[in-house]
């Protein structure tokens, strides 16, 4: 029987998107189907540190060595999503010296570069590091920006065949004795860019063969076909700041810990993490400890984050997995390498493999991995080639960046614009229509939303993730409402209410766990500026029951209008 | 040596500036201190008095109707209807011919920058051809580097209201205007000066320019209305000149920060400051204040002595009669919190609260807030009231938003709850003087 594609991959995260970026390049027909936007499950919910590898080099040298190479790579085929910021190991008095030796030794056997500074030395480096911190390691710790790099992997999929399809959740694995050969996927009504499918239809997609690349939601997808996935889901806070506390990653040195990594990020600073087995991927407490640990064990580092203004929090679900009998307890002691479960050597059941563990710094090794994987059970002979080519927008990063100031914007933007947007500023900013700015605090011009709405249609929430626009200090109280002006008269004014409803619903849900100080007063001011004036609260237009304007003041009289008419009383 | 007055006001906003004026009536020497810019240039400049209750009934037609239904605490409650009534026609005495909407108890539907109706009591003569209740057809008119009103969006949302008149939206370029980053500021100052601008057609002047982009669109509505940037000291020449040029009644849509139709109101209300006499230090903090001293009553309650301000390093003391406190809320930092609690700055006046952080707020971001309600409680006088509901401090009062139990978001009560209790303390003070 003909199938609809070769390989199906499950799953938009970074994962899913760097196999079928993979897959596609090799030649082989792919799909992705992703249930919400992409990015939405734990890659757009993570700190946005580009690993060094020096975290795993004490505890997992192998996860040090594949993280160095492909940060190595990454700086390479992605320069435009990374910012290479270097990081610090920092040692306070309390951390053993032992350690200390102990990672600088390990970074030096995995390769990774290393060099000791005193105290004196880190705070030349990082002001704001505490008096008493001792010394530190620097190591090739970087930010990446996961929005941006996964999109990249898609555009790039797209660009050699691949269907991507959005917001089209697997409500079933086709299955037929011991094969899967496909899924029926729901495409999902609201917001969102769909151009293959309706909103509201469900369909059936058929494959050679099925990549469930869906992290800490493969055992709900194993579970339909009745396989068994033992993912362990675990959370993780990160917790915003309003500004770029240090430009530098700094790591806590000491073996574990909760709260013990600062990574700047744009024009913020992310304090990370936690590490709490949940139950489920979907529903789990965000709770209120984990926020003041992140701020109060972080000041032990860098003391101005006690007084500082948060953003907002967010909360990250790790797809850890370990096989079975292995019986760990403490989710930090689950390893972070991936496993390839092939479902026809694990359970009889051919035509899916799946993807478990694993982290975002290594995603493009586990897809060459997976990809391999994929070719030998197709018969398929193409050799990788992601780590040789470049990722759309990196190309000439530094012709662009020389002719920041070329797009008559102010020059803050255009390089933020630039960076942003790689290789494809030029086509985006060189407009004869006027180009203000929407998001002032992100620097977004009119020109990069509407780019980002040709591409993302009505969902403003990935319009946002695209471009930042609405992610600053005010958190879209200022430019919710402009964003959605754009979308008109694309989209109909219905249309326009409901996506700026969401975009604004969705900025409250992070805003609500950095809830006191500067940010407690910008809440009060975007709820005054949404509801006040603009009375988007309780909108007439949106309320059921109508209105009996003639009961409420009509204006001056008549006889001073201009055309003289009287209005129906 | 402290300054001496007999009313302190702390606070520049419209809660404050109401309080001085009120209190500055009966013969008694005012000083208001302030630190930040007010609040009133992010506020659209409509002065509205309940548009609907705290339980979400409304539009309300008749603000004034609703007044005595309201819970106990709330500020309204506290100074009581009649007041707020007297307290608006103060209001309507100190803008004039500026504000329109005295001529009826109802309310007035106003569309804003959104395309959102909202009830409001009294608006800007600028906006008042613009009111939803009136049926002739109008013309919105948006400009290509104001991103902030989509002028066909804001028609098409009218309209989803069903508003009893055609709307229609076109966007057009600005004459004289170049920069896409231009402020609202630079758009009023070109129509306030008139100032030469270059068009295709040759040079010519910003509001002939302005008219004749505008003409073109016109297909016989009889009101044309633009974004809130028509002139800033010369409003109504600018809105009277371009209605005069294209034969139709011109208004202003209120808009977002900065909003120059808050601006302006600011002007009028400390214009008006300096006419009554009252003394104004702008960007000075109160940092500090002693209680005791001369006059300490027999009632046991604590009385205010002095506040110490910091001018620019040198720490001043202010000693007065009477204080009133019109810091703000949330916004205006009158309230203030930090991870394990909310409280006012300045007096430590009590603030009451959830516990529990994570009972600050509901999850829609349109629920029913608990964060919005936070601020003072106080008594009939106004005087803020410590947690056993006795007052603070003798010589105290406090009004505008530093006060709690109301939301004035969801209720569209802001500013008469700022002038009600602005007023109110402000005549109180004036009586603890005697």
């Amino acid at each position: 029987m003909p199938r609809d594609t070769e390989v199906l991959v499950l799953g938009g995260g970074s994962t899913g998107c760097g196999i079928a970026r993979d897959l596609a390049m090799r030649g082989l027909e792919v799909t992705l189907v992703e249930r919400g936007n992409l990015t939405d499950g734990t890659t757009g919910r993570m700190h946005g540190l580009l690993h060094s590898g020096g975290r795993y080099a004490v505890s997992d040298q192998a996860s040090a060595t594949e993280c160095i190479e492909e940060n190595e790579i990454l700086r390479e085929i992605a320069g435009h999503c990374v910012e290479e910021t270097g990081g610090l190991f920092v040692q306070r008095p309390e951390d053993s010296d032992e350690y200390f030796q102990e990672k600088l030794e390990g970074c030096r056997e995995c390769g990774i570069p290393a060099r000791v500074l005193s105290g004196t030395e880190a705070r030349e480096v990082e002001p704001y590091l505490a008096d008493d911190v001792a010394r530190a390691i620097e190591v090739p710790d970087g930010a990446v920006d996961p929005f941006r790099l996964c999109v990249a992997n898609a555009i790039d999929a797209e660009t050699h065949g691949a269907r991507v399809e959005t917001h089209a959740e697997v409500v079933d694995l086709l299955r037929d004795g011991d094969d899967i050969y496909g899924v029926e996927v729901h495409h999902e009504s609201g917001p969102g860019k769909r151009t293959h499918a309706t909103p509201g239809t469900t369909e059936e997609i058929t494959a050679d063969y099925v990549v469930n690349a869906t992290g800490a939601w493969a055992g709900q997808i194993g579970a339909m076909a009745d396989l068994e996935i033992e993912v362990r889901p675990s959370k993780g806070v990160m917790t915003i700041m309003n500004v770029r506390q240090v430009d530098t990653v700094i790591n806590r040195c000491r073996p574990k810990g909760d709260a013990d990594i600062i990574v700047p990020h744009e024009t913020t600073a992310i304090l990370g993490t936690t590490d709490e087995e949940v139950p489920d991927p979907d529903d789990y407490p965000e709770e209120q400890w984990e926020v003041d640990q992140m701020i109060d064990t972080l000041s032990e580092l860098v003391p101005i984050l006690e007084e500082a203004r948060t953003i907002r929090s967010f909360w990250g679900v790790r797809p850890l997995y370990e096989p079975p009998g292995t019986g760990t307890q403490d989710p930090t002691d689950i390893t972070r390498d991936f496993f390839l479960l092939d479902h026809a050597d694990r359970d009889g059941v051919a035509g899916m493999s799946s993807i478990v563990g694993g982290k975002f710094t290594t995603y493009r090794a586990m897809a060459e991995e997976i990809a391999d994987h994929v070719c030998d059970k197709l018969g398929v002979t193409a050799s990788c080639s992601t780590a040789d080519e470049p990722l759309p927008g990196s190309e000439n990063i530094e012709t662009l960046e020389a002719g920041m100031d070329d797009f008559g914007l102010r020059s803050p933007v255009a390089r933020r614009s630039t960076q942003r947007l790689g290789s494809r500023a030029s086509e985006v900013l060189e407009t004869d229509d006027p180009n203000p700015v929407i998001c002032q605090c992100e620097g977004v011009t009119r020109a990069e939303i509407r780019d980002a709405i040709s591409q993302s249609g009505s969902d403003l929430n990935a319009v946002r993730i695209r471009t930042r626009a609405s992610m600053g200090n005010c958190q879209g109280g200022f430019c919710c409402q402009n964003m959605a002006n754009e979308l008109h008269p694309t989209y109909d004014e219905e249309t326009v209410r409901e996506a700026l409803d969401e975009l604004f619903q969705e900025r409250w849900k992070g805003e609500r766990h950095a809830l006191w100080g500067e940010q407690l007063s910008q809440a009060m001011l975007n709820y005054a500026l949404h509801a006040t004036t603009m009375n988007r609260d309780r909108d007439p237009a949106s309320a059921t029951g109508d209105i009996d304007f003639a009961a409420f003041d009509g204006g001056r009289p008549a006889s001073d209008r201009v055309d003289g008419t009287r209005r129906a009383d | 040596m402290a300054i001496e007055d007999d009313i302190l006001v702390v606070g520049g906003g419209l809660a404050g500036t109401t309080a001085a004026l009120a209190a500055a009536e009966r013969d008694v020497q005012v000083r208001l201190v302030s630190y930040r810019q007010s609040t009133l240039r992010n506020a659209s400049g409509l002065i509205d008095i309940l548009g609907y209750t705290p339980a979400g009934d409304g539009p309300l037609v008749d603000p004034f109707e609703a007044l005595d239904d309201l819970p106990a605490g709330h500020p309204y409650e506290r100074v009581g209807s009649e007041a707020v009534r007297e307290a608006l026609a103060f209001f309507d005495e100190i803008v004039g011919d500026a504000y329109a909407g005295a001529h009826t108890d109802a309310n007035a539907l106003v569309p804003t920058h959104g395309g959102t109706v909202k009830p409001t009591a009294r608006y800007p003569t600028s906006t008042a051809a613009g009111l939803a209740s009136d049926d002739r057809d109008a013309l919105l008119v948006g400009f290509e580097t104001l991103p902030d009103f989509e002028a066909p969006l804001a028609a098409s949302h009218l309209e989803a209201a069903g508003a009893p008149f055609g709307a229609r939206g076109v966007t057009v370029r600005f004459p004289g205007i170049v920069r896409d980053d231009a402020k609202v500021t630079r758009y009023a100052h070109l129509l306030d000066h008139d100032e030469p601008v270059e068009t295709p057609a040759g040079e010519t002047t910003a509001r002939e320019a302005l008219a004749e982009t505008v003409r073109t669109h016109l297909e016989g509505e009889s009101r044309v209305g633009f974004p809130a940037v028509l002139g800033d000291d010369h409003a109504d020449a600018v809105r009277a000149d371009l209605g005069d040029r294209l034969g139709v009644d011109v208004f202003e849509v209120p808009m977002g920060p900065p909003s120059l139709p808050g601006i302006r109101l600011e002007d009028m209300l400390y214009e008006a400051l300096e006419a009554a006499g009252v003394r104004v230090t702008t960007g000075v903090p109160v940092v500090d204040y002693e209680t005791g001293g001369e006059g300490t009553n027999a009632t046991d309650l604590e009385r205010i002595d002095r506040v110490i301000v910091d001018r620019n390093g040198a720490e001043v003391p202010h000693r007065a009669t009477q204080y009133v406190l019109a810091t703000g809320g949330l916004v205006g930092k009158g309230v203030q919190s930090e991870r394990d609690g909310v409280f006012e700055p300045l007096f430590d006046c009590h603030v009451p609260q959830p516990a529990d952080r994570y009972d600050w707020f509901v999850d829609d971001v349109f629920g029913d807030q608990p964060y919005a309600r936070f601020g003072l409680p106080v008594d009939r006088d106004l005087r803020p009231l410590d947690a056993g509901d006795d007052p603070e401090f003798s010589n105290l009062h406090a009004a505008g938003a530093v006060l709690g139990g109301y939301d004035f978001a969801a209720e569209k009560s802001g500013s008469g709850v700022s002038l009600a209790t602005g007023y109110v303390a402000g005549r109180r003070a004036a009586e603890g003087c005697r």
